[in-house]
C-alpha cells in the first residue's frame, strides 16, 4: 500500500460501553479493537525512515516493528516484540498517556490523527493473553546474584522483569496483600481490569521472580537486614508516592471525607463496592464532591458514580486547560454525567450533628500570573463564597512521599519534600541502593516509573558485575 | 500463609489468638500493632500486639467480637490466615521514668502487657490497673501480676477488687499523694478519655493508644487520621500510642461510627444466616 492510500485510512475508533450503562457498572469502558480493526489501524503507519514515535517512549518500545507484525496478522509476535523492552504491555496500552508520548511524535499527527499506538499495544497484549499463547522470554543462566525490589508497582515490576532476564535472583517485597501497587489499589477496574494486572505479575513470577507479599520493608524487615542478613547485592526502592494530601481546611476530618487514596483503596483493592460479599464497607454518597483535577480525581468521581451516587461534582481550582488529567479521562467522565465546577476551590467543610459532612463552602477563582509550574495561578475572587450541598467528599489533590521506609534510612539523602534523591540511573546516596518512580519524582505516570525502572535495572546490572 | 496456633475465648467475648509470624515477632516492640486478614475478601483489621516470642516465632493478640469481621474471625475454622502484616506503628519509648501507671480495659487488658513488661524491665515502679464490668470478665490477671510491682483490679459492680473503673482508681491514687511520673492507657475510647481527663488535671505525662478505623495501616490512606494537640495525625504511622496533651475525642467517636449503620444491619443478617449452618 502506498503512502497516499495509507493516509486515507481514518484512525480506527475503539468500541466503548455506552456511557449510561457503564456509569452503573465497574466493567472496562473501552472494549478493544477487533483483529480487522487492528490491522487496518496498523496499516496507517508510514514506516518512517527515522521513526519519531520511538523518541516518545520512555521504555523504548520498538513501535514500527510491532506495528509491522500487526499488519502481517502475527499478533502474538507483535506482543513479544513489545515485551522485549516493556514487561507490562496490556497495562501500558490502557493507562499510558500516548497522546503526549509516542502518538504526539507521529508524523500523521501533524495534519491528521496519529497511529493509535496505545490501542494496538493493548490489542496485541490482550490477544496473546486471551489466546493463552504467552511465551516466556529467554533467560540468561543464573549468576547467583540477589536483588531486592521494594514495592510491586510499575517501576518495581519493570526492574524485576529486566533483571530476571539477565539471570538475577530477584525478590519483590510488597507491603499490601496483593501485588501491583497503584495498578491494584489506585486505578479502577473499569480503566484497568485487575485480572490483567494479575496476568502481568504472573508473567514475571513464571519467569522466576519471587514475590513476598505482606512485607513492609522498614517495619517487617529493614533494608539493612536485606543487605547484611539476607545477602542481597542490591536494593531497588520503588515504593511510590503513597501519602495522601489534605487541604488543611476546617472540617476535613468529618465523617464521609476521604482522601482519594483511601476511597480508591477501599474500592479497588478491598472491593468495597461489593460489600457485604467483601467485608470492607464504603460510604455511599448521594451527592458526591471530588476535589482536584488529575486522573485520580477522575477515577474517584467515576467510582462514586458507579456506587450509585445521584450526582458527582468535580471541584477544581484552575481552568480546564490546566487540568493534569488525560483528556480521554475527562471526556469519559463528562460523557458519564460528572459535573465540573472549574475555577472553584473549597474553603471549608461543614458537618451535621453526627459529624458527617453535609456542605462544602467554596470560593470562585480567576486566573492570575503564571506560577512556578508555568500554569496561571488561580486567585480567589473576594466575596464569591457559596455553599454546595454534599454528603461525601473525596480529596484528590495529590500525594506525597510516605516516610515509613525512608525514615528508617538515615544515610539516604532526601529532598525537602521527602522524596529520594537519585541520579538519572536511580543511584542514591546509599551504596547498593537504587530508587525510581514516584518516590523520586513525586506523583507522575505509570510509564515514567517504568522508564526509571529500566534505567535502574541497567545500572544495577553494571554495578553488580563491576563489584567482583 | 500464617498459621493459627491457638484460638480461645478467655472470658465471655474476649478472644485470644496465637499466630505463627516469625518476621513480626522478630521486630515487634511495645505499642505496635498488626493488620490481619482472614481471607481475600476480608477487611484489613488492626490489632494491638499483646505478646510475642522471638524464639518460637509467635505473636499473641486479644480481640472482642464487635462486628462482622471479628465475628468471622471468631467463627473461622481454618488453621491459616490469609495475611498478617506488621509490626506497624511507632513503638512506645521505654525508659526509666520512675513510677509508671498503666491502665487497660477490654482488649487493652491484653494490649498493655508488652508495655507493662518492658517498663518493669527498664527499672520503673509499675502500677497496673485493669477494669471490667464484673469479676468474670477479668483476664490475664496472673500474667500482669508477674510483671507489675502492683496490680489493681477494678470492677464496675464491685465483685472483684475495687469498685469502679481505671480512672476512679487513678483518681484515688492521685488524691492519696502517689507520685506518678508517666501514665499509659489502652482500651475503648470512652475509657481512655476518662483516664486521660483524670491524669491531665495533675499534669501527668499521659499516653493513650488510639484506635481509629484503618485500611492499609502503613500511612497510605489517611483513614485513621485524628486530631492530637491540634494537629492531624495518622494513628497507623504517627501512633497508635500518642503522648496526648489534647485529643479531639468527639471527632474520634464520630469517625469511628462512620460505618456503624451499615455494619449493624449486615451484622444482624449475617448472624441469623450463620446459625443455619
Amino acid at each position: 500500500m502506498d503512502a497516499k492510500s495509507k493516509i486515507k485510512i481514518p484512525r480506527q475508533k475503539m468500541p466503548e460501553q455506552n456511557p449510561k450503562a457503564r456509569a452503573k457498572n465497574f466493567m472496562e469502558v473501552p472494549l478493544g479493537y477487533t483483529p480487522k480493526q487492528a490491522q487496518l489501524e496498523a496499516q496507517r503507519c508510514l514506516s518512517c525512515k527515522k521513526p519519531r514515535c520511538l523518541e516518545g517512549c520512555p521504555v523504548g518500545v520498538k513501535i514500527p516493528e510491532f506495528l509491522k507484525l500487526v499488519v502481517d496478522g502475527d499478533f502474538a509476535a507483535a506482543a513479544r516484540k513489545i515485551k522485549e523492552t516493556n514487561a507490562l504491555p496490556a497495562v501500558c496500552g490502557r493507562v499510558c498517556p500516548q497522546e503526549s508520548q509516542c502518538e504526539a511524535k507521529c508524523v500523521l499527527g501533524i495534519k491528521g490523527s496519529p497511529v493509535a499506538v496505545g490501542r494496538l499495544e493493548r490489542f496485541v497484549a490482550d490477544y496473546e493473553r486471551d489466546k493463552k499463547i504467552i511465551e516466556l522470554p529467554k533467560k540468561q543462566p543464573s549468576n547467583k546474584k540477589k536483588v531486592a525490589v521494594i514495592g510491586s508497582g510499575p517501576s518495581g515490576l519493570t526492574v524485576a522483569g529486566d533483571l530476571i532476564k539477565l539471570g538475577y535472583d530477584v525478590t519483590i517485597f510488597e507491603a499490601l496483600h496483593k501485588p501491583g501497587g497503584v495498578l491494584i489499589y489506585g486505578i479502577p477496574e473499569f480503566r484497568l481490569p485487575k485480572a490483567i494486572v494479575e496476568a502481568e505479575v504472573d508473567y514475571l513470577v513464571k519467569q522466576g521472580v519471587n514475590l513476598e507479599l505482606n512485607k513492609v520493608i522498614g517495619a517487617s524487615r529493614s533494608v539493612e537486614d536485606l543487605m547484611k542478613k539476607d545477602d542481597y547485592d542490591a536494593v531497588y526502592i520503588g515504593v511510590g508516592a503513597g501519602l495522601p494530601t489534605f487541604m488543611r481546611i476546617e472540617g476535613e476530618n468529618l465523617s464521609n471525607v476521604y482522601s482519594a487514596n483511601e476511597y480508591l483503596t477501599r474500592i479497588n483493592l478491598m472491593k468495597a463496592y461489593l460489600y457485604p460479599q467483601h467485608y470492607t464497607p464504603i460510604a455511599l454518597g448521594k451527592h458526591v464532591t471530588v476535589v482536584g483535577g488529575g486522573n485520580v480525581t477522575m477515577d474517584s468521581a467515576r467510582c462514586a458514580l458507579r456506587t450509585g451516587a445521584e450526582s458527582v461534582t468535580v471541584v477544581y481550582r484552575r481552568a480546564r486547560e490546566q487540568m493534569p488529567a488525560r483528556a480521554e479521562e475527562v471526556h469519559h467522565a463528562e460523557e458519564e454525567g460528572i459535573i465540573f465546577k472549574l475555577l472553584n476551590n473549597p474553603v471549608e467543610l461543614i458537618g451535621d450533628e453526627r459529624g458527617t459532612v453535609k456542605e462544602m463552602k467554596c470560593i470562585k477563582m480567576k486566573l492570575g500570573e503564571p506560577d512556578d509550574s508555568g500554569r496561571r495561578r488561580p486567585v480567589p475572587i473576594e466575596g464569591s463564597e457559596y455553599v454546595l450541598k454534599t454528603d461525601l467528599v473525596i480529596m484528590g489533590i495529590g500525594a506525597g512521599a510516605n516516610p515509613l521506609l525512608t525514615s528508617t534510612l538515615p544515610k539516604l539523602e532526601l529532598n525537602k519534600w521527602g522524596y529520594i534523591v537519585a541520579d538519572e540511573n536511580g543511584k542514591t546516596s546509599m551504596k547498593g541502593v537504587w530508587a525510581g518512580g514516584d518516590i523520586v519524582t513525586g506523583s507522575a505516570t505509570v510509564i515514567l516509573a517504568m522508564g526509571a525502572g529500566k534505567c535502574a535495572a541497567r545500572a544495577i546490572d553494571e554495578y553488580i558485575k563491576s563489584k567482583k | 500463609m500464617f498459621k493459627i496456633l491457638s484460638k480461645s475465648e478467655v472470658v465471655p467475648n474476649v478472644h485470644k489468638l496465637v499466630l505463627k509470624a516469625p518476621d513480626v515477632a522478630e521486630k515487634a516492640k511495645p505499642g505496635q500493632f498488626i493488620i490481619l486478614m482472614i481471607d481475600e475478601k476480608g477487611e484489613r483489621l488492626p490489632f494491638t500486639l499483646s505478646d510475642w516470642d522471638v524464639k518460637e516465632g509467635t505473636i499473641t493478640i486479644f480481640f472482642l467480637e464487635v462486628g462482622l469481621s471479628t465475628m468471622e474471625l471468631v467463627r473461622f475454622k481454618g488453621d491459616e490466615l490469609f495475611a498478617v502484616i506488621g509490626p506497624l506503628g511507632k513503638p512506645t519509648p521505654i525508659k526509666r521514668f520512675g513510677t509508671v501507671v498503666i491502665g487497660g480495659g477490654c482488649y487493652g487488658i491484653g494490649g498493655i502487657y508488652p508495655i507493662v513488661k518492658a517498663m518493669k524491665k527498664a527499672g520503673n515502679k509499675v502500677i497496673t490497673i485493669i477494669e471490667a464490668r464484673s469479676s468474670y470478665l477479668i483476664y490475664n490477671e496472673e500474667e500482669l501480676r508477674k510483671v507489675s510491682d502492683k496490680l489493681i483490679i477494678s470492677t464496675s459492680d464491685g465483685t472483684k477488687g475495687e469498685r469502679g473503673k481505671v480512672h476512679d482508681v487513678a483518681k484515688n491514687m492521685i488524691k492519696q499523694g502517689e507520685k506518678i511520673d508517666q501514665a499509659y492507657f489502652i482500651g475503648c475510647l470512652f475509657m481512655m478519655m476518662n483516664c486521660f481527663n483524670t491524669t491531665r488535671t495533675s499534669d501527668i505525662t499521659t499516653f493513650v493508644g488510639l484506635n481509629p478505623i484503618m485500611v492499609d495501616g502503613t500511612g497510605m490512606c489517611g483513614c485513621c487520621r485524628c486530631s492530637v494537640d491540634g494537629k492531624t495525625k495518622f494513628a497507623c504511622v504517627d501512633g497508635p500510642i500518642f503522648e496526648a496533651k489534647e485529643v479531639d475525642w468527639d471527632q474520634l467517636f464520630k469517625r469511628n461510627a462512620s460505618y456503624s449503620q451499615q455494619e449493624a444491619m449486615i451484622y444482624q443478617f449475617h448472624s441469623c444466616e450463620s446459625e443455619e449452618v
